[in-house]
């Protein structure tokens, strides 16, 4: 079978220019995901040839083997477990392993109310976290503090020191909401882009991957809140 | 060891109490040579929750253990303060995540007993149902966490989340909710179950000693649960009395005190079931209590289940809005899936109490971990604390 | 089991130098219970778990409470006779005191061996600042460990002869003691979407100032 790559130019090809997958001088760069669409790439895997970027390969592999950290906190631990066994098994998803160890892990499911005691230890744990890596606030514990929010003790919302990406709401969520917000955590990194302006956080080395843990102050943490990563919303002006 | 050289010890704890350092360091000890100090938690796999023990090794042997918790301290009691009576019935359900219809009817009773209400026949029946359901959940679950600890690494906790999923479809398709239920009031319950519903959970409860056969033929007899949790972890009976330590822990070590029986609240008087004791107080006993207990469970089920009566759910003068309950104090207990779960309340005739308090079972059945611990390596230290049965919504509230 | 008006006869029989006072519980659950006074509160215990007829073994619960100052407005008449020669008048007099507040452990005991019970004990602290001091009845009870521990955390009370009294809940770099009523917790709120309850009170303090309103209208 000739190979339609080294003579018939195909069609994203443009007039003049040497066709994809010739090895020549001036070739021009193996085409990027983003110069065919995705019909003209369907009508390809039909022919029995595969093309993809570097970045859709990668995306494609980190989505699809996300590991999380065991961390359960609280109540939101239980429905995380209950995602994990057998009926609405997390396994088909890929994260099924759940590594005890945070250097091993690349996504923390922060479930369950973030106390301001337990908050250095949940600073400290992301940290030894090794990019790229992800979090969930599942629950209103951690979104906001939730039920808890008039606690001493409770931090209001685990984003006031870390970043997040996905929040699932919830008292607590059903494992399938869990499950959704893993898949939109998918979708995520999927998009997720290597190189340009608007790569991912991970490959830019200006960007903290390892946030200050706060102390245990005489009265509150010490501080309360990391203001670079969170700032609190702003009420709607009376117009 | 010396006065002056336990002091040293123990000053050099609590400054580690100061969660910064390694979590792995040399502690130096006259007698003992050079002994290393871990710290196991608060994220840890088996430490069911927040939960962490500063244990003191000398090779693997654990020469002292400091259990530190507040981990999840929620402030629960202190919110109770400023919400009304009947608001802190859904903070109740996280307080034990796992037995949320327990938690509900302690608060329920002790409240019922602050302000003298009375609760029909049928909420009573319907309680023990949902109380005994509860103790399924619990009881399965907990041999499943533990057999993890064992290293099963999740295939007994499988068997019992399936059963777990069935009872909590039970208590979605009831209250609206699989884990919070928030199910019992002030004089009775707040759903009615349907009988499509009561048939289902008796085909369920008919069918629960297969389940509990199927898992006793894999776990019961076999030779590496047997020679890991016999022996480990003995609790002295007088030990445990002096130290409060109640519900399965307690009568593994051959105590008889199952609230149940002694205080006989609701109608449990009218049912027929035995309560297991132990004889030697090790973890293979507590274990074999949760087996025991949840046979016991299915039968009372089953006979709640035949004498249900008709008739309302509530009592018709319980007065849901503007509960104002008479100044004084009660202190309601229930025999729970976990221990004696209580809570004192104390009212001066406004609707939020004035005191609320929880007595954790979770947290005192902490009490004699050390004792327990101590002299057995750190592995049987993780079965140890997986058996005890702690849930730690419930130790730091 | 013994009514508590029988318990305290004897205590007090047993232990005359001691003071026990019944103290009422008004409501329906008729838990009465026995103040005992600080110093032989070790002694009292002892005998109420060696007792044979109590045998009360097990301690279920420690509970701390606090008992803020009250202002107490005492208000006396007295009749004037009028000088004029009417009718006498009655002048109302208003004198407010301060009733000093106190922290407060409840104990409820059970007994295991007889099946019976509670006996509440109580013990009181002499103020709420400088004289928190209550023995410690741990080396009675073990399961008074670490909810007297608890106690101390959140109430202040320190209890002598505890073996090993910390912090329990919160860390211990902590100052304040939170369940006590006039603690005041640290403002980390923020503006709320959708408050309500105590948290909406809270969020008010971080609502921007209400935008000047235009005088004229177009």
């Amino acid at each position: 079978m000739s190979d339609p790559a080294a003579t018939t130019p195909l069609p994203g090809d443009r007039p003049g220019q040497t066709p994809a997958g010739q090895q020549a001088g001036t070739a021009r760069p193996f085409p990027a995901a983003g110069n065919i669409t995705d019909a003209e790439r369907e009508e390809l895997r039909r022919h029995g040839i595969l093309m993809t970027s570097l970045e859709e390969l990668y995306g494609w592999g980190r989505s699809n083997s996300i590991w999380p950290l065991q961390f359960g906190l609280a109540c939101c631990a239980i429905e995380m477990i209950a995602a994990a066994t057998a009926r609405f098994d997390i396994a088909r998803f890929g994260a099924e392993i759940f590594r005890p160890s945070p250097r091993q892990a690349d996504l923390m499911i922060v479930s369950g109310t973030v106390t301001k005691k337990m908050a250095p230890q949940v600073v400290r744990l992301w940290n030894q976290m090794p990019e790229p890596k992800y979090c969930i606030a599942m629950g209103a514990c951690a979104i906001s503090g939730g039920p808890f929010k008039q606690g001493y003790n409770v931090l209001k919302g685990i984003d006031r020191f870390i970043p997040v990406d996905i929040y699932i709401p919830g008292c607590p969520p059903r494992p399938e909401a869990l499950l959704n917000g893993l898949i939109q955590l998918q979708a995520k990194i999927k998009g997720e882009k290597l190189t340009g302006p608007d790569a991912a956080r991970f490959t830019r080395p200006e960007e903290p991957s390892e946030f200050p843990i706060p102390e245990y102050g005489a009265h509150d943490l010490v501080p309360p809140k990391n203001t670079a990563v969170w700032s609190p919303p702003s009420a709607p002006g009376k117009a | 060891m010396s006065c002056s050289d336990q002091t040293g010890l123990d000053a050099e704890l609590l400054a580690f109490g100061r969660q910064s350092g390694p979590t792995v360091r040399a502690v130096h000890d006259q007698f003992h040579g050079d002994l290393l100090e871990v710290s196991m938690g608060p994220q840890h796999p088996s430490t069911h929750g927040v939960f962490r023990m500063v244990a003191t090794l000398d090779g693997e042997q654990i020469v002292k253990l400091k259990p530190v918790f507040g981990y999840l301290h929620r402030n629960h009691e202190k919110i109770a303060e400023n919400t009304t009576y009947l608001g802190s019935m859904p903070y109740t359900d996280r307080l034990d995540y796992l037995c949320s219809m327990t938690t509900n009817w302690a608060y329920a009773l002790a409240v019922e007993k602050l302000s003298g209400q009375a609760v029909p026949d049928r909420a009573q029946y319907l309680r023990i149902i949902m109380g005994e359901l509860t103790r399924l959940v619990n009881h399965s679950c907990l041999v499943g966490f533990l057999f993890n600890d064992l290293g099963t690494s999740f295939t007994p906790l499988l068997y019992a989340f399936r059963e777990r999923e069935k009872i909590l479809d039970l208590f979605e398709s009831l209250s609206g909710s699989r884990m919070m239920c928030n199910y019992q009031r002030f004089g009775g319950c707040r759903v009615d179950p349907s009988p499509a519903w009561l048939a289902a959970a008796r085909a369920l409860v008919d069918n629960f000693p297969r389940f509990l056969d199927e898992y006793e033929r894999m776990l019961t007899g076999n030779e590496i649960m047997l020679a890991r949790t016999q022996g480990v972890g003995r609790l002295d009976p007088a030990h445990a009395v002096n130290a409060g330590l109640t519900g399965p822990v307690l009568r593994a070590s051959g105590v008889d005190y199952d609230i149940r029986k002694v205080d006989g609240y609701g109608f449990y008087p009218r049912f027929d079931f035995r309560v297991p004791l132990g004889a030697h107080g090790d973890t293979y006993d507590r274990y074999m209590m949760r087996i025991l207990e949840m046979r016991e469970s299915v039968k009372i089920l089953q006979q709640a289940f035949k004498d249900l009566p008709a008739g309302p759910i509530m009592d018709p003068k319980a007065k849901i809005r503007g509960f104002r309950p008479k100044p004084g104090e009660a202190y309601g207990r229930i025999e729970g899936p976990k221990g004696e779960l209580g809570f004192y309340l104390i009212s001066d005739g406004s609707p939020n109490p004035y005191r609320y308090r929880v007595r954790p079972p979770s947290l005192i059945n902490l009490t004699l971990l050390e004792e327990m611990c101590l002299g057995h390596t750190i592995a049987d230290s993780v079965v140890i604390l997986g058996s005890i049965d702690i849930v730690l919504g419930e130790v730091d509230r | 089991m013994e009514t508590i008006e029988q318990i305290r006869d004897r205590l007090v029989a047993r232990f005359p130098a001691a003071r026990v006072e019944l103290v009422t519980n008004p409501g329906p659950a008729a838990e009465h219970s026995l103040l005992l006074d600080a110093a032989h509160a070790h002694d009292l215990a002892v005998f109420l778990r060696d007792d044979p007829a109590l045998r009360l073994d097990y301690c279920s619960n420690v509970t701390g409470v606090d008992w803020p100052d009250k202002e107490i407005t005492d208000v006396t008449k007295t009749t004037v006779p009028d000088p004029a020669g009417g009718q006498p008048k009655i002048v109302e007099q208003k004198t407010t005191r301060l009733q000093p507040g106190c922290l407060e452990v409840v104990y409820h005991l059970y007994s295991m061996a007889l099946k019976h019970g509670p006996v509440i004990i109580r013990l009181r602290t002499a103020n709420r600042s400088d004289q928190v001091t209550l023995p410690s009845l741990t080396p009675v009870w073990r399961a008074c460990d670490f909810q007297e521990r608890e106690v101390y955390d959140l109430y202040g009370i320190v209890f002598s002869r505890h073996p090993d009294l910390r912090r329990i809940l919160m860390w211990d770099e902590f100052k304040d003691h939170p369940m006590r009523k006039d603690y005041v917790e640290p403002d980390d709120y923020e503006w709320e979407p959708t408050a309500h309850g105590a948290v909406a009170e809270k969020h008010k303090a971080h609502l921007p100032p209400p935008a000047a309103t235009p005088e004229a209208k177009p």
